[in-house]
């Protein structure tokens, strides 16, 4: 795979943008991440995914590095919040199956909006 | 006990590849009541050791693009150090309402893809 100059230019704002939003707002960045592999790049799905996870991996340990510098980890609340996000996420891999994803995402979504309007005002 | 039961129900969601990550910020800055900084950080140090066994996984299945990843982790690395900078030095209260713009974006953005009966990126 050859990269033109076009190719670069393209690749390094998607790559500055997701880790202008995982440090700015501490999220993955995988949301901007994986569509932009998929539509832009034409990447596979599977490809998008991992490729992404090795992209945000760094990321998130230069982001976590800056925000511990400015004493904004709590790392004791972080280490339960690890721990057991692992356990969920084994429980919600292994549920995968018997949930219908679609209206699991569709109710979700609605949370998150509502989240969203309840932090903007 | 609170902080375990929200660990364990945005694994879930994270299992059930619906952004855990995303609502794990507004939990813990309504229900622990941390300042949106600090969960910030939580997020992104909790997010570390999951994703690490994530992108191990994703190699061993030669699911990672290495040259892709290389050249969008130089964009990423900056825009990290960039975007949490910023994140350290804003008012928490206006990075709670850009946190809850793109919140907002998401969930409409879930809601609407749910409803076009189409997988997900």
């Amino acid at each position: 795979m050859h990269f033109s100059s076009g190719d670069l230019l393209r690749l390094g704002s998607i790559g500055v943008l997701t880790g202008l939003i995982n440090g700015l707002l501490g999220i993955g960045g995988g949301t901007i991440l994986i569509p932009a592999m998929v539509f832009l790049l034409k990447k596979e799905q599977h490809i998008a995914h991992g490729t992404s996870l090795a992209v945000i991996l760094p990321t998130a340990i230069v982001s976590t590095v800056v925000y511990h510098a400015n004493s904004q980890i709590d790392w004791s609340l972080a280490l339960k919040i690890a721990l057991s996000g692992m356990v969920g996420g084994y429980l919600g891999a292994k549920l995968m199956e018997q949930i219908p994803a679609t209206s699991l995402r569709r109710i979700f979504g609605i949370f998150m909006a509502a989240a969203g309007l309840r932090m903007i005002f | 006990m609170l902080i375990y039961l929200i660990g364990l129900g945005m694994g879930i969601l994270s299992g059930l590849a619906i952004g855990g990550g995303t609502l794990l910020v507004p939990a813990l800055v309504f229900f622990v009541h941390v300042p949106q900084q600090t969960a910030q950080g939580i997020c992104l140090a909790s997010f570390i050791p999951t994703a690490l066994v994530a992108v191990l996984t994703h190699l061993r299945q030669k699911n990672v693009d290495l040259k892709l990843a290389f050249s969008l982790t130089i964009g990423s690395l900056v825009g990290a150090l960039v975007g949490s900078t910023l994140a350290n030095h804003v008012d928490a209260a206006l990075l709670k309402k850009m946190f809850g713009m793109f919140l907002f974006y998401m969930g409409v953005y879930e809601v609407l893809r749910s409803l076009q009966k189409r997988v997900r990126p």
